[in-house]
């Protein structure tokens, strides 16, 4: 779908792009200013245009997924956790999607689940897992996350997309920039035009978010549930028990 | 009352009175105002300071945490100069490291628990801090090193020798540098901030060729010393600061290195795709802080072009000034910084030129194979990689002038071998009588 009038190739689109790619900053590919996104590459001035596309990506493309990293996970202060609730906003507008949470940087051995966690050191094992073909990343630190975008980007098929509260990512196929809590409820906002343009409609009981199977057991069973319905409050290791790490396991991790 | 530290050289007896009724009292005025504002619209005075003088002028500017210092000639100065903005309170914490290895170590352990760092070495010293150095980028740590080239090789001397920037250009931290006392102070306060841009987080090197810069006095033009920076804003950069107070901390970045498998070889390789990435994106910040990563002085219809750095590029002002005089039309770019490489701006800049001399302060010349990797197939322009010297030695205005005549005349050189001439058609009789002769 053409949006913009740009009609140079798309540069950074869904792989597997090689063995090992060059990376988008080597291949000229420039961070956005303010206001600005990148679309698969290009510079696109209007970042609503990028948003659009992030929701019809998200919208179409099947197990799509949203990444939360540390900055938005780990309830560090107030802020963190309203920019964690607009993001659950974003999630409420996706039927089907599922949340599968970068909880730290550390690699993960003797091997990962990529049911219950991603890893920036090998982040393909959870797309190929999951076999996901359009994520969102938002809330991991930008180093980390431009690791994953180009690991990605080298050997699966996932259209990835960053929403970012600082430049934006070049390896990111779609990217937008200055990410705050304000920002992430427009992008709910546009998500939800979009998937009523588009005639998608979420289920009645409200629980659009699919379990991975590992969540599945850990909830008892159940395969879905409702984003709104969580609450992250602020309150460091308690708040993290939330989300599957006790105090002990951090311990033992530590 | 603070302890007095030590007394500046040069400053007055009654400078000493005022610092003891209280030394921190000017630091503690000084107002934080913007990059933009200190960099573009601050007014300006001149003074006429050493390169020592005006690195230590930056830092009282820089809103500087902390400053690791170990005496190796010439940076000696530099340090002990920073050693008395701690005594006047504009410097937060200093202290004199064990030798290169453990102020480098000191450095990366500043940076990464999230304060502004400064320190500055000089060749050997460069060296035997190398490992760290190399390390700092990968590890995403902002910080300002200095360095005042000299000699690295045996025998050992203390002169003047920039060899040691061909060892830093590697390593994925950004290289300025620095033809005199201004680019001191300017570099110098300008890495500060880009390398702290959350796009960049990576260490900044500020190069100079010692004695020449840091023993000499220049003018130096300088923002009100009542001002200085904002200070570091750690929770910005691209990877967390170390928080022990909080899980996960960690003391390293956690890279598997240790594993012999293709996971672990394709998570460093696209580590370090990574940090040369941020090098690219500090592109900007340059251009917008500093004016750009080259300066280019006559060079529309030029015939010949000088492309120095460092002190050559004050030589090789001199040499285009004499050209002149002659009627030669000759140019200089000056590149003020190496790493990330201002390869666009050269190729836009040396298309048309006929002649291209690339003088320096080394043996191996790596700015000429530099700019010859830049523009090879962007200019026709015979490349001369010369003339060079080295082991402290000066470099004789002539030496660059004989070059510039001898390649628009086809004059041979007696000061460059054939084997640094690149580009442009070459004499294969040259060559053979070159291979002959060595």
């Amino acid at each position: 779908m053409a949006t913009t009038q740009d009609t140079r190739e798309h540069i950074i689109v869904p792989g597997p792009a090689g063995f090992h790619p060059p990376s988008a900053a080597q291949m000229g590919v420039a961070l956005p200013d303010p206001g600005q996104g990148l679309y698969y590459g290009l510079l696109e001035p209007n970042e609503e245009v990028v948003i659009e596309e992030m929701a019809r990506k998200m919208l179409t493309s099947p197990n799509a997924t949203i990444f939360p990293g540390p900055l938005l996970l780990w309830a560090w202060n107030d802020h963190a956790v309203e920019k964690a609730k607009a993001t659950l906003e974003i999630a409420a507008q996706i039927p089907e999607v599922m949340i599968i949470p970068m909880p730290d940087y550390r690699p993960k051995y003797p091997k990962i689940d990529p049911e219950e966690v991603i890893n920036p050191n090998h982040p393909n094992l959870t797309i190929w897992g999951n076999k996901i073909e359009a994520a969102i990343f938002i809330g991991v630190h930008c180093h980390y996350a431009n690791l994953t975008l180009k690991m990605i980007r080298a050997g699966t098929n996932c259209c990835t997309m960053a929403i970012c509260a600082e430049q934006g990512h070049e390896d990111a196929m779609l990217t937008i920039r200055d990410s705050d809590t304000e920002k992430l409820k427009r992008v709910a906002q546009i998500f939800k035009r979009v998937r009523e343009e588009m005639g998608i409609k979420l289920p009645e009981n409200g629980e659009n978010v699919r379990f991975t199977g590992t969540q599945s057991k850990v909830h008892g069973g159940q395969t879905h549930t409702n984003p709104m319905a969580f609450a992250p409050v602020p309150g460091g290791a308690g708040s993290a028990a939330m989300f599957g790490h006790s105090a002990d396991q951090m311990k033992r991790e530590g | 009352m603070s302890e007095v530290k030590t007394t500046p050289p040069g400053e007055t007896a009654a400078a000493v009175v005022t610092q003891k009724q209280d030394p921190h009292e000017a630091a503690k005025t000084q107002k934080v105002v913007t990059p933009e504002y200190m960099f573009l619209e601050a007014p300006r005075t001149k003074e006429f300071i050493t390169g020592s003088e005006a690195a230590k002028e930056a830092i009282r500017r820089s809103n500087v945490d902390l400053a690791v210092a170990y005496p190796i000639t010439p940076q000696s100065e530099t340090m002990q100069l920073v050693g008395v903005l701690y005594g006047e309170g504009y410097v937060k914490e200093y202290y004199r490291g064990e030798e290169e290895v453990g102020v480098m170590a000191a450095i990366a352990g500043g940076s990464r628990a999230g304060v502004r760092c400064y320190t500055a070495t000089a060749g050997p010293g460069t060296l035997r801090g190398l490992e760290g150095i190399a390390s700092w980028p990968g590890h995403r740590l902002p910080a300002v090193a200095m360095f005042t080239c000299r000699v690295v090789n045996a025998p050992l001397a203390i002169q003047p020798d920039n060899i040691e920037v061909a060892y830093l250009l590697n390593c994925g931290m950004i290289v300025f540098h620095a033809e005199n006392q201004q680019d001191m102070f300017d570099f110098t306060m300008a890495g500060f901030i880009i390398s702290e841009k959350n796009d960049v987080t990576l260490p900044v090197g500020v190069c100079c060729d010692g004695f020449f810069v840091t023993h000499a006095r220049g003018y130096v033009r300088m923002q009100d010393r009542g001002i200085k920076l904002p200070p570091r804003e750690p929770w910005r950069g691209a990877v967390p600061v170390l928080d022990a107070e909080n899980p996960p901390a960690r003391l390293s970045r956690d890279a598997p290195v240790q594993k012999s498998n293709f996971m672990a070889y394709n998570i460093h390789a696209v580590w370090q795709q990574e940090v040369w990435a941020a090098v690219e994106r500090s592109r900007k910040y340059i251009n917008k802080y500093m004016g750009g990563l080259l300066t280019a002085e006559n060079v529309e219809g030029a015939d010949a072009i000088i492309v120095a750095s460092g002190s050559a590029a004050a030589q090789s002002r001199e040499a285009v000034r004499l050209c002149k005089e002659k009627g030669l039309k000759v140019g200089l770019i000056k590149v003020r910084s190496l790493r990330p490489f201002p390869t666009q701006e050269l190729r836009a800049l040396c298309g048309n030129a006929k002649l291209i001399v690339v003088p320096e302060f080394n043996y191996v010349g790596w700015l000429a194979k530099e700019v010859a990797t830049a523009i090879y197939g962007y200019s026709k322009a015979k490349i001369i990689g010369g003339p060079r010297v080295y082991g402290g030695q000066s470099m004789p205005v002539e030496l660059i002038l004989d070059e510039i005549e001898s390649g628009l005349t086809g004059k041979k050189s007696t000061n460059v071998a054939m084997s640094q001439v690149m580009g442009g058609s070459v004499n294969p009789d040259d060559v053979a009588q070159f291979m002959r002769s060595i």
